[in-house]
């Protein structure tokens, strides 16, 4: 009598195995069907809705965002394992530091977790030899954050296979500015150096103030490491930028699924894809006319 | 078994096969009972359902915005797009396409400033816009030249201020002086404002502020370490203007994608992107628009 509870747990443990074995395979299927076509080459998520979520549920405050988490996961797994080299995604914007300080503070805990977790053995970062970048600004965090990222910088910088850039502590109009300082700091050390190299200032001048030139700022960038994302996607439904990827997005597909983040599944990964190649012949003819 | 049938039956079952693992995500196991099924049938219904309501309450909507004055967007941007393909469905040549646009702008224009809306930008031309084919371009120019001579009456009558943003280097000489006679007719004016991007491109926007600050830096105008986002804003070509960010960014034509306009401008503009083209995008569908806009939670970052 009491083998039956054990038995019927092994049989179920045995069922979700073999519907997961299902699964899998029928996601391989399907993304070899999608890689028929033209597939995006950047990926970028703005991960909005967790707070909403947990709210619907009727959870505590935090645990939205580690629901959030999870779907994170999922989704670069299975951008992973479709071929796409570059994903981004909006962890935390220089404007959330104004949310309440309880808040901003259980953010960065669960943050410095989820960092220090990418260093482990099980982690996702080594089954798909991921490259992961910390963009933003990155002096306002404070310093055990920094210097979990910093060390995950380090530790992932030999891999190449595909790339991660974790936006925290960014905002677009940030990163323009930080941009354009070191552009100008650039050409006023190129001034500087003229002088006292030649007596023909005039000239020199000149040259040097023609010398910002869009690719200098581009340069400058800290999103430069990557290619302008092909497919921007941002959850729950709202459609704003939120100041993210200003310079980036110019040309991007825009898509809002109106699921909230911890609920977006493969198929709105797949309808995002699909939307994009319906418009690709479109942008490469447009592309080329530049 | 004949072999249509056979094949039917094999993708049938891939069909059975394939569907599922869409929806069965890792982590949410939705289980394949009665009430999910049913439950899934009720959402995607109720989708319908809002459609049909709305037509039903087409014309108590705008007295509902008027009623929400307060929750009117100061700055509307628009990029005009769907004129080629308007001309295409209906058998005319493309310079018969922007033409109804440009009809269609005048008319929304004074919607636009009757809802009590301030600004509206218009991404009238853009610099890639130059690749296309030269007789497209040139229609379009002489297009501006004759609205600019036959709205001007109608700009001081109502006045309304008018600025043209954007690389003037390319544009003809006439339509430039022509833009400086309206420029200089309607500086004065204040209220009401129509900035008009020709030869307009997000990046070289942001480009040209950023060398004139390295200009300023290099005079000593300016300290390096002073260069902030206000600064930026005061480069911008929207300097012109009291509202320099959008509210609310329309791009008609289904597309959803910025192409180049407004990129530092727009960080937290609404971005509406209705499936109608541009010259039938008329009062109901710019009332739909601000119906949606109001509806909105503008959280900029923070906790409402």
């Amino acid at each position: 009598m009491a083998e039956r509870p054990g038995q019927l747990r092994r049989i179920g443990g045995g069922i979700s195995q073999l519907l997961e074995k299902i699964c899998g395979f029928s996601r391989r299927c399907v993304f070899r069907v999608l890689s028929m076509g033209p597939l995006p080459n950047h990926l970028a998520f703005i991960m909005d809705g967790n707070r909403r979520y947990a709210k619907k549920r009727g959870l505590e405050d935090g645990s939205g965002h580690k629901a959030g988490f999870s779907a994170l996961m999922s989704m670069l797994q299975y951008c992973y394992e479709l071929g796409i080299k570059y994903v981004t995604i909006y962890a935390f914007s220089i404007d959330n530091f104004r949310r309440k300080p309880e808040e901003v503070e259980s953010l960065m805990d669960l943050m410095l977790e989820k960092i220090n977790s990418l260093l482990e053995k099980e982690s996702i970062v080594h089954q798909y030899g991921i490259r992961v970048y910390f963009i933003g600004n990155l002096a306002l965090l404070n310093d055990q954050v920094r210097a979990a990222a910093e060390k995950v910088m380090n530790a992932t910088a030999k891999n190449s296979r595909v790339v991660l850039l974790v936006c925290i502590a960014y905002n677009s109009t940030d990163e323009i500015v930080q941009a354009v300082k070191k552009s100008c700091i650039e050409a006023s050390g190129n001034y500087k150096h003229g002088d006292t190299e030649s007596g023909i200032e005039g000239m020199d001048m000149e040259k040097q103030e023609k010398r910002i030139q869009l690719v200098e700022i581009e340069e400058n960038m800290q999103m430069s490491v990557a290619p302008d994302p092909d497919i921007l996607i941002r959850s729950s439904g709202e459609t704003r930028l939120s100041n993210f990827l200003l310079w980036q997005t110019g040309n991007s597909q825009l898509c809002s699924p109106a699921a909230l983040w911890p609920e977006i599944g493969l198929r709105h990964l797949v309808w995002a894809i699909l939307n994009f190649q319906r418009n690709y012949s479109y942008l490469e003819k447009r592309k080329k006319q530049l | 078994m004949s072999f249509p049938i056979v094949l039917t039956f094999l993708a049938l079952i891939l069909v059975f096969f394939l569907v599922p693992g869409l929806f069965i995500s890792r982590r949410l196991r939705v289980s394949f009972s009665l009430t999910n099924i049913v439950r899934f049938i009720k959402i995607a219904t109720s989708k319908y359902d809002d459609e049909e309501e709305r037509n039903e309450k087409g014309s108590t909507m705008g007295e509902k915005v008027k009623r929400e004055r307060h929750k009117m967007p100061k700055h509307v941007a628009v990029i005009l797009d769907g004129n080629r393909h308007w001309a295409e469905k209906r058998g005319l040549g493309t310079s018969d396409g922007h033409e109804a646009g440009a009809k269609r702008l005048i008319e929304n224009a004074k919607d636009c400033f009757a809802m009590g809306t301030n600004t509206i930008s218009l991404f009238a031309f853009s610099t890639e816009n130059w690749e296309r084919p030269e007789d497209e371009v040139n229609c379009l120019m002489a297009l501006f030249e004759t609205n600019f001579k036959s709205e001007m009456p109608y700009f001081q009558r109502e006045k309304i201020k008018i600025s043209v943003i954007g690389n003037r280097s390319k544009i003809s000489e006439s339509l430039l002086s022509l833009i400086g006679e309206v420029e200089e007719a309607t500086k004065s004016y204040e209220g009401k404002h129509i900035i008009i991007a020709i030869d307009y491109s997000g990046r070289f926007d942001i480009l040209q502020a950023c060398k004139s600050l390295a200009k300023k830096a290099k005079d000593g105008l300016i300290e390096v370490e002073d260069i902030n986002e206000k600064a930026m804003e005061k480069e911008l070509m929207t300097k012109c203007s009291e509202f320099p960010n959008p509210d609310l960014l329309i791009r008609t034509s289904g597309e959803q994608r910025i192409s180049n306009f407004f990129l530092w401008q727009s960080a937290y503009s609404e971005l509406y992107f209705p499936n109608v083209l541009w010259p039938d995008f008329g009062e109901a569908e710019y009332l739909e628009a601000l119906t949606w806009y109001q509806q909105r939670q503008r959280r900029f970052g923070r906790r409402v």
